[in-house]
């Protein structure tokens, strides 16, 4: 019920709310639960044997009263807000996701030299020392106000007031609300979620030192039938009573293990509630004349041994000194087993835990990284009688409940040990104890003193702690990564042009590169072959602006690009461009690109699109770890440059029109002017038609790329995307890596024999000789072309000789990986790694498919102008 | 999130860095004199302690530099580079 | 449920035939089959810590069997056969789940490489199917196959047979049953060196003392390098962290399993309810067991670009498992070049699937003294002859 007076809810502030659809008042400052307890609501019944369970603590620590609020499943009641409106569902210990989190969550970094965890009694301590000094402090507290336990301590909120209005005075110290520290990571990097409306802020911060005064969770008994409604933590109801001026129960048991749960009874007793403390030490301590003279009882050397009552606790049975028992009425029983320190964020960091005989509990041991516990969470509290079980009068052990979100008992332990099981972690593995949503918190240490009971052992051993320490939201952790922001769209100066026209995009890399660009009712299909047939017949344009591109400057670029291409570029000559090829030290295809040599101390390197950034980190790589010695500096120019390609048989007359000097010959460049603007333009061909590279600054590419769009308009220029380079140069057999290679393939299997020098030492040549690598019959890039001239192979069919029977395991030759419908040869046709493929050329092989089979004859990979004539125009 | 000692630039997040493995493997002066074995066991097989672990960093979202550290992979402490 | 009994607590005797190194999946397994197979039932599991307790307790428990190349494909569709009926075999419900792998597609490129693998799966008697985004939709109600996601799906495998199992009851399950035909199963007993006799290793030397063998055999995932070391030999493996969590329990809500490399996320949701995630792995060396939290945040901002509906789930643990990376993705095992000494490591992020096939074929090994078919392309060797099973293209987050 709710008191009269007190507390530190608001009066003038009430507030409705509703509770599997029954509705309730509260007021502001009230959390859920403890507006439920002040309308005796029940938490949700347990998990697997649906017994009714009611609040038991009022924070994190909480193990029944999980709600679900809206979308938001898994809430502890004790640690949502009250609000105007809420409407919550208790769960049975497993909630539900129905909708999106449209939720507004952000991060952000801060550095700080103290950061000081836990607003309590020795956090407030602690980051007023530190902040009086000047430093930089952060305090982060989960409580919607800093507090702690003193919020349940009315005659320390003067001191509070105080103390919280001279930490607002420091300008370097900044405090956080509502929010949890539940990370503590490597460099004292921690983590915290803070609540925020309508969604979260994540925190990261990297601090100097870390002050943990995390403070510490009151533990239950364990007795027979300690789940029932009505029994909940000493410590719990007096927060009830103090901080929202709900008394939990009129009737009070309160059983306990130490001091500190003399300080509810005599609460309990102020509020008007009849109070008897069960205490189970022999001896009654000082405090028990006190609760004697303000109206209450102690028994010394007594427990609970039992409960009775439904759905809510109506009495318990107490058991003496002399093993007598007494039946008892009540409403309420608070109990104490003790406290744990929370260790969790100290044991994150890699601390070590000490068990501490007097407290019986776990204590921070020593420190991995700068950080300090202080107060309860050092172990700073009252010592206890340890008492892990209480035994019931008939001997059962199957309502003695030690994780009751788990509907787990002492009886489970006992069958675990019973099965051989001697370690903490498999006992909690096979009875599920400390999985659940509070992971542990009040239950963890007491399993282990049952453990070491029921194993005989003197102490319960040690276990360690994971983030988080608390549940964090999903979508807190994903942030602004989402959509749009999850990973950056590179586009190319050129974009908009392609998105005007109605352009077919495909990711590559992060790039957004025009795949094609169909007009009004076309296919895809006819969209490629009349692209196609442009370039082929007329001129093409594409945008290469994508196409990674690496300046290599100094005396020794040239030979610095010996060692890392397979083919050589030293002597290559200045205005000359020349493809080459890269491996891996383990000799397999790496990377393509043509390369042109600037000036004598200068190259220009191109690489495929999504590789540009690992080429050139594979160039650095061996520079600064190999070759220091070499005077050679690598600079990205890839967006820097825009790059549109030109191609097909009237390209030249569409660069000439631009007004632009040509280049001389195939594989060479020019640097010159197209419409007032410096270009460099190569003749570089990935069609093998006549073909100009025009290569501006990105800041002129649309421009420029208007102006050719223009210059071609009176012949038909064709822009085209990703699929018609695709097919053009498929024609002509060149390899795609990464399409065509799969980082199995070298450059020999591909046929390319040519570019791989015999005279010079280059990165993964000593591979190719290995016994494997050198087997004349690995996977050769070979031709295919369909028996029926109509017939398209998927890419990624598999290939078997004709005659193999289809019962698996089936022997696989080779797959196809390359596949195209072409508007030149007015068929079909594929290219495919294939075992021995170049014996096989003539041969047909099969390509079982799920519901046929496709035919094909092993060709030279080259279906278009072998002899080359067609690139000089 | 490691705390990563630049050399260059000091101690930045590890995700500027890159990873590169074991430090102090040098790349043979002449590959065509091993054995395949050799050649096998540079370009596959690199210590893994458990303990201090000489290894590559490259600050890619920085100087772009690589560097030489000493990590103890058991606690991610980096240590003095002897 | 568990059974009442699971196994014996001996103290080690001071000599076996076989002494296995790691009392995870993989060892407990190869004690089995061991026993079961081949008759050799003076065996003994040593562990340094607590059985299952290393990454076995660790996985994500994703159980498939469409690798890309043939070795592969039939060293884990192996594996699968056993799956299937090893619940029956150890009378242990492993709550083998068959509820279906789906891996995604996000580019042209993912495509091609997923429509290779299905063919390839077919012909190699592994199921397999490709579905267009609006078949991943009809499985998978909850994946997001809309084209407004930063990299939409373009279609997905489906392997029907592909699914869960529970890890502590598949770890318990041969542990209970290897005990049962006479294996010693000693936990808390931390093997610091090797007993040689010339070249031979001929026993360990551990903190309860020596004990000889006739064959030692190390399955000791994460610290494979380490107790190799102890004996002279260096591996082509480099450990690293391998992160994965779980949300609180949830109503049914996710029915399969689903994987996608290119954003770096698999998730599946487990029997008592919760969701299970993992990543990619953390690009460090490390024996730590612990990541980075930016590797989590990467990871569950992928999981909300696939699964929109995960938004108000939460995190309720997270943890690091030491996985042993090997060149080329594909594990090691056999004899080494240490006579009497066997090694069996480097299966990566993927070990879990495997844990019958890889008992199966360690057995194997040790009692003939050499490779069984299916473990022979997996040998050291192959780093020598340039003969890799190389699956990086199909794993790069594979698990």
């Amino acid at each position: 019920m709710r008191l009269p007076a007190g507390g530190r809810i608001d009066r003038n502030a009430p507030l409705t709310f509703s509770v599997d659809g029954v509705t309730h008042t509260g007021y502001r400052g009230d959390t859920l639960a403890s507006a439920m307890l002040a309308h005796g609501v029940l938490a949700g019944p347990s998990i697997h044997f649906g017994r009714p369970r009611g609040i038991v603590a009022a924070g994190v620590e909480e193990p029944n009263a999980l709600v679900q609020v809206g979308p938001e499943p898994m809430l502890p009641a004790t640690t949502v807000e009250l609000t105007d409106g809420l409407d919550a569902r208790t769960l049975a210990g497993r909630g539900r996701l129905v909708a999106p989190n449209d939720g507004y969550y952000d991060k952000t970094h801060a550095h700080c030299d103290v950061l000081v965890v836990g607003g309590g009694r020795a956090g407030l301590a602690a980051a007023v020392e530190a902040g009086r000094s000047g430093a930089r402090v952060v305090l982060a507290d989960e409580q919607p106000e800093l507090g702690g336990s003193l919020l349940s301590a009315p005659d320390t909120w003067e001191w509070l007031d105080t103390v919280v209005a001279e930490l607002a005075s420091f300008p370097e110290t900044r405090v956080l609300t509502r929010a949890t520290v539940f990370g503590y990571y490597d460099h004292n990097y921690l983590s915290i979620a803070q609540r925020r409306p309508g969604g979260g802020r994540l925190w990261h911060v990297r601090a100097g030192r870390v002050v943990l005064a995390t403070g510490a969770h009151e533990r239950p008994l364990v007795f027979a039938g300690n789940d029932r409604p009505g029994v909940m933590l000493a410590g719990a109801v007096r927060t009830y009573l103090n901080r929202y001026a709900v008394r939990p129960g009129q009737r009070a048991v309160v059983c306990t293990t130490n001091d500190s749960a003399y300080a509810t009874a005599l609460d309990l007793l102020e509020s008007g509630a009849e109070v008897l403390v069960a205490d189970v030490r022999p001896e009654p301590p000082a405090l028990a004349g006190v609760v004697a003279s303000a109206g209450g009882s102690v028994r010394s050397g007594t427990v609970v041994a039992g409960t009775d009552g439904t759905p809510r606790v109506a009495s318990v049975l107490l058991r003496g000194p002399d093993g007598r028992t007494e039946t008892v009425h009540c409403d309420l029983v608070a109990v104490s087993g003790g406290w744990n320190p929370v260790v969790h964020l100290h044991s994150q960091a890699g601390g070590t835990l000490r068990y501490d005989e007097s407290l019986a509990a776990f204590v921070p041991d020593a420190s991995r990284q700068a950080c300090v516990s202080v107060g309860s969470a050092n172990g700073e509290l009252d010592p206890v009688h340890a008492l892990w079980t209480v035994p019931a009068e008939d001997g059962a052990w199957d309502t003695h409940f030690v994780d009751p979100q788990r509907d787990a008992t002492v009886a489970d332990v006992l069958r675990a040990t019973g099965a051989g099981m001697r370690s903490a972690e498999h006992v909690k593995r096979y009875t599920t104890i400390g999985t659940a949503h509070d992971q542990g918190k009040t239950g963890g240490v007491a399993t282990l003193g049952v453990l070491a009971e029921a194993l005989g052992a003197g102490t319960p051993g040690p276990t360690t702690f994971r983030p988080p320490y608390t549940p964090v939201p999903f979508a807190l952790l994903a942030g602004r990564d989402r959509g749009a922001l999850h990973d950056p769209a590179r586009v190319t100066p050129i974009h908009s042009w392609h998105v005007a026209r109605g352009a077919q995009f495909e990711n590559v890399g992060q790039w957004r590169r025009p795949w094609y660009y169909p007009l009004p009712g076309e296919t895809m299909t006819e969209a490629v072959l009349r692209e196609c047939r442009a370039a082929r017949e007329g001129v093409g344009v594409q945008d290469a602006s994508t196409l990674g591109k690496i300046e290599l400057v100094g005396p020794d670029a040239g030979e610095f690009l010996n060692r890392m291409y397979t083919n050589a570029f030293a002597k290559l000559p200045v205005g000359t461009a020349r493809y080459g090829m890269m491996c891996t030290a383990d000799g397999m295809v790496f990377d393509d690109g043509v390369v042109l040599r600037l000036a004598r101390d200068r190259y220009l390197a191109t690489t495929t699109t999504g590789n540009a950034a690992a080429v050139l980190d594979h160039f650095e790589e061996w520079l600064q770890t190999e070759w220091p010695d070499l005077r050679v500096y690598c600079t990205s120019v890839t967006e820097q440059w825009a790059t549109i390609a030109v191609v097909g048989p009237l390209s030249g007359r569409v660069v000439g029109a631009l007004g632009a000097e040509l280049p001389p010959s195939f594989m060479s460049f020019v640097d010159t002017t197209v419409r007032g603007v410096p270009a460099r333009i190569a003749r570089i061909s990935f069609s093998g038609e006549l073909a100009y590279e025009v290569n501006v600054a990105g800041w002129h590419g649309l421009a420029v790329w208007e102006a050719v769009m223009a210059a071609g308009e009176e012949f038909g220029i064709t822009p085209y995307g990703t699929e018609t380079m695709h097919v053009l140069r498929a024609e002509k057999g060149y390899p795609i890596v990464g399409q065509d290679t799969d980082g199995t393939v070298t450059p020999l299997d591909l046929g390319m024999d040519w570019i791989v020098s015999k005279r010079k030492s280059f990165v993964g040549r000593r591979s190719l000789r290995r016994p494997d690598t050198a087997r004349p019959d690995r996977k050769q890039l070979v031709g295919l072309l369909p028996v029926d001239p109509d017939a398209l192979l998927p890419e990624g069919a598999q290939l078997v000789a004709p005659g193999t029977p289809l019962d698996p395991p089936v022997p696989m030759i080779g797959h196809v990986t390359s596949s195209y419908r072409s508007a030149a040869l007015g068929r079909t046709f594929a290219l495919a790694l294939l075992r021995s493929g170049r014996d096989r050329l003539g041969q047909v092989v099969h390509a079982p498919l799920s519901d046929r089979t496709i035919e094909a004859t092993v060709t030279e990979p080259v279906f278009y102008d072998p002899e080359g004539t067609r690139r000089d125009g | 999130m490691l705390l990563i000692p630049c050399p260059w630039c000091g101690p930045r997040d590890e995700v500027e860095f890159s990873y590169g493995g074991a430090a102090d493997v040098a790349y043979p002066p002449d590959p065509d004199a091993l054995s395949d074995a050799e050649w096998g066991e540079y370009v596959f097989v690199r210590d893994n302690p458990r303990g201090p672990f000489a290894e590559r960093w490259v600050h890619t979202a920085g100087c772009r530099r690589w560097f030489r550290a000493v990590r103890d992979t058991a606690t991610h402490e980096f240590l003095e580079a002897p | 449920m568990h059974p009442d009994w699971l196994w014996r607590n001996p103290s080690p005797k001071w000599s076996y035939d076989v002494v296995i190194v790691g009392a995870g999946g993989h060892g407990l397994a190869t004690a089995y089959y061991l026993a079961r197979e081949h008759g050799i039932t003076n065996v003994v599991v040593l562990e340094k810590g607590w059985l299952a307790g290393g990454n076995m307790a660790r996985n994500t428990t994703i159980i498939r069997s469409n690798y890309l190349w043939d070795e592969s494909a039939a060293i884990y569709e192996h594996a699968m056969k056993l799956w299937e009926g090893l619940s029956d075999e150890l009378d242990y419900d492993i709550l083998f789940s068959q509820r279906g792998v789906l891996n995604l597609a996000h580019t042209l490129g993912d495509v091609r490489e997923g429509v290779r693998r299905v063919n390839a799966n077919r012909l190699n008697g592994v199921d397999a199917e490709w579905l267009t985004p609006e078949q991943v939709a009809e499985f998978c109600p909850i994946v997001d196959v809309s084209p407004d996601v930063r990299y939409p799906v373009l279609g997905a495998t489906l392997q029907p047979r592909g699914g869960i199992a529970k890890h502590d009851h598949v770890a318990w399950a041969y542990a209970r049953a290897a005990d049962r035909l006479g294996v010693d199963l000693v936990q808390g007993c931390e093997v610091t060196g090797f007993v040689r006799d010339g070249d031979r290793v001929v026993g360990v030397n551990t903190s309860r003392g020596p004990i000889r063998a006739g064959a030692v055999a190390l399955a000791s995932a994460g610290h494979s390098s380490v107790l190799a070391s102890l004996a002279g030999l260096r591996l082509p493996i480099q450990s690293h962290p391998l992160q994965a969590l779980v949300s609180e329990l949830l109503e049914p809500v996710h029915p399969c399993v689903v994987m996608s490399n290119h954003v770096h996320v698999y998730v599946s949701q487990a029997h008592k309810g919760e969701l299970v995630l993992g990543a990619g792995i953390d690009p460090f060396n490390s024996y730590a067991q612990r990541g980075s939290v930016h590797v989590v945040e990467h990871q569950l901002a992928a999981a909300l670009e696939l699964f929109p509906v995960f938004g108000h789930a939460h995190v309720l643990r997270t943890w690091a498992g030491i996985v042993d990376t090997s060149p080329d993705a594909s594990p090691i095992v056999g004899p080494t070049p240490v006579p009497g000494l066997y090694v069996n490591c480097g299966w990566g992020t993927g070990g879990f699937k495997a844990t019958p096939a890889s008992g199966w074929v360690y057995a194997h090994t040790i009692a003939h003294g050499e490779p069984h078919e299916l473990n022979r392309p997996f040998g050291l060797d192959r780093f020598t002859t340039g003969a890799l099973v190389d699956e990086h293209g199909a794993a790069a987050v594979a698990h």
